[in-house]
């Protein structure tokens, strides 16, 4: 297996584009995928030297995250603008994780379960590909197709996550076996900006999700807004919990997922409300 | 390609660069103190700092660790004095098996490096990258105690 570093964008993409290569950045995927046999590249290209991929600039309203940029920068200097992306950040794996790891490189490997994907879907962020043949933008509602497979081409890279600043609470809860260092069983990110709430799932169906159909049913912000009323509540965790065809596998029953959905959309509805209403942080 | 990575202060150098930086560490240098357990990233054991910064050896492509300078457990000692996370390991009784202890040891140098005085929640949400199958959590969370107590004395 031989291993390619170019130092800068340009050269990178012409490589990818001449060469079957399969990118590295953290390498927290990839080298166990090289471990257990399931990745046999002839070639690797490592991006880890090229310094443009772990930029992070605002522009205006929205923060253009370099897709190299690891998770730990992510959790302790995005907090500010980007709270629901910080805080789903300091879940991932373990520190030692955290330090290498990437959302170019979770987003390059579209694990199902994986954990900023239903934050990225609900803030509306959207993923910059480039090629030799150009860059475009693709919102994340349009990036993730079965699992594992995005709408990155093969000759593209990953350059950039986009994602707009936050304008209201951001939440995000996962299930699992345990607190730290787990895989979700299921999770969910909920957005409220500009009087709408936003809510994506992950490790709940074959592919992360927003639950279009629960977004549309609260509509507008409900009427009333001091509480919200209990049936409005379980409606929209029941519409939430039916966004997608739960998956039965190693972790947890499709039955189990549905359940575990639900509670957690209504909690999360809750917790965004209060703090909408001013209790509690951000 | 040749790459060379400084360990401990000492520069070793290699031709195989796409391996990870756990199988050059133990397999082609023989620096035997980083254990391999799961190399997926799961167990800790393998806990290295690159740069300073705490790694996973078994996820890291060996020609990423070029040029750079790797801490191992071998390079914490001081001669035969063991520095204060470990003598804090032995006094606490937080070595059983000890497969997880050099792992343990560099998470536990690094978290007191940011956190001189952590609660214990945050030790444990700190240490949740590194196993211990004999399950001797609570001593070593009472080494962690006993390491940021002296390090608040010594300063």
């Amino acid at each position: 297996m031989r291993v390619l570093r170019p130092t800068d964008l340009p050269t990178a993409l012409r490589w990818h584009a001449e060469h079957p290569v399969t990118p590295v950045m953290g390498g927290t995927d990839v080298l166990v995928a090289l471990g257990s046999g399931r990745l046999r590249p002839a070639t690797l290209l490592d991006l880890s030297l090229i310094p443009e991929l772990r930029a992070r600039r605002t522009d205006g309203n929205v923060v253009r995250i370099g897709a190299g940029l690891p998770y730990t920068e992510i959790a302790e200097r995005l907090g500010d603008p980007l709270p629901g992306l910080a805080s789903v950040a300091r879940l991932v794996g373990s520190r030692q994780v955290r330090n290498r790891g990437t959302l170019g490189g979770s987003l390059g490997t579209a694990a199902p379960a994986a954990d900023p994907h239903p934050m990225l879907l609900a803030a509306g962020a959207s993923v910059e590909l480039v090629s030799v043949r150009g860059t475009r933008r693709v919102p994340t509602e349009r990036f993730y197709r079965s699992p594992g497979r995005t709408a990155r081409d093969r000759d593209e890279l990953i350059a950039a996550i986009r994602v707009p600043v936050a304008t209201g609470p951001q939440w995000f809860v996962r299930a699992g076996i345990r607190r730290g260092m787990t895989k979700s069983i299921c999770s969910c990110a909920i957005v409220l900006a500009g009087g709408r709430v936003s809510v994506a799932l992950g490790g709940y169906g074959p592919v992360p999700v927003r639950a279009t159909a629960a977004e549309e049913f609260l509509g507008a912000e409900p009427a009333g807004a001091a509480r919200l009323d209990d049936d409005l509540v379980d409606e929209f965790g029941r519409l939430v919990a039916a966004a997608a065809e739960p998956v039965t596998d190693l972790h947890a029953t499709a039955g189990y997922r549905r359940h575990a959905v639900a509670v957690l959309a209504r909690r999360g509805l809750r917790a965004v409300w209060r703090r909408r209403c001013g209790e509690g942080p951000r | 390609m040749t790459i060379g990575v400084t360990v401990n202060g000492k520069l070793y150098q290699d031709e195989c660069d796409s391996v990870s930086l756990l199988v050059l560490l133990r397999d082609h240098w023989r620096l035997l103190g980083t254990k391999n357990a799961c190399a997926e990233g799961e167990c800790g054991s393998c806990t290295v700092l690159l740069d300073g910064e705490l790694v996973n050896a078994c996820l890291v492509l060996a020609a990423q660790a070029d040029g750079r300078e790797v801490t191992t457990v071998e390079g914490l000692a001081d001669g035969d004095r063991p520095n204060t996370v470990q003598q804090a390991f032995l006094d606490a009784g937080a070595v059983q098996c000890g497969f997880c202890t050099p792992g343990m040891v560099l998470a536990v140098s690094d978290l007191l490096r940011r956190t001189p005085d952590p609660t214990e929640a945050q030790a444990r949400r700190e240490l949740a990258g590194n196993l211990c199958r004999c399950t001797g959590y609570q001593h070593i969370l009472d080494a962690v105690r006993l390491a940021a107590e002296r390090e608040a004395g010594a300063r």
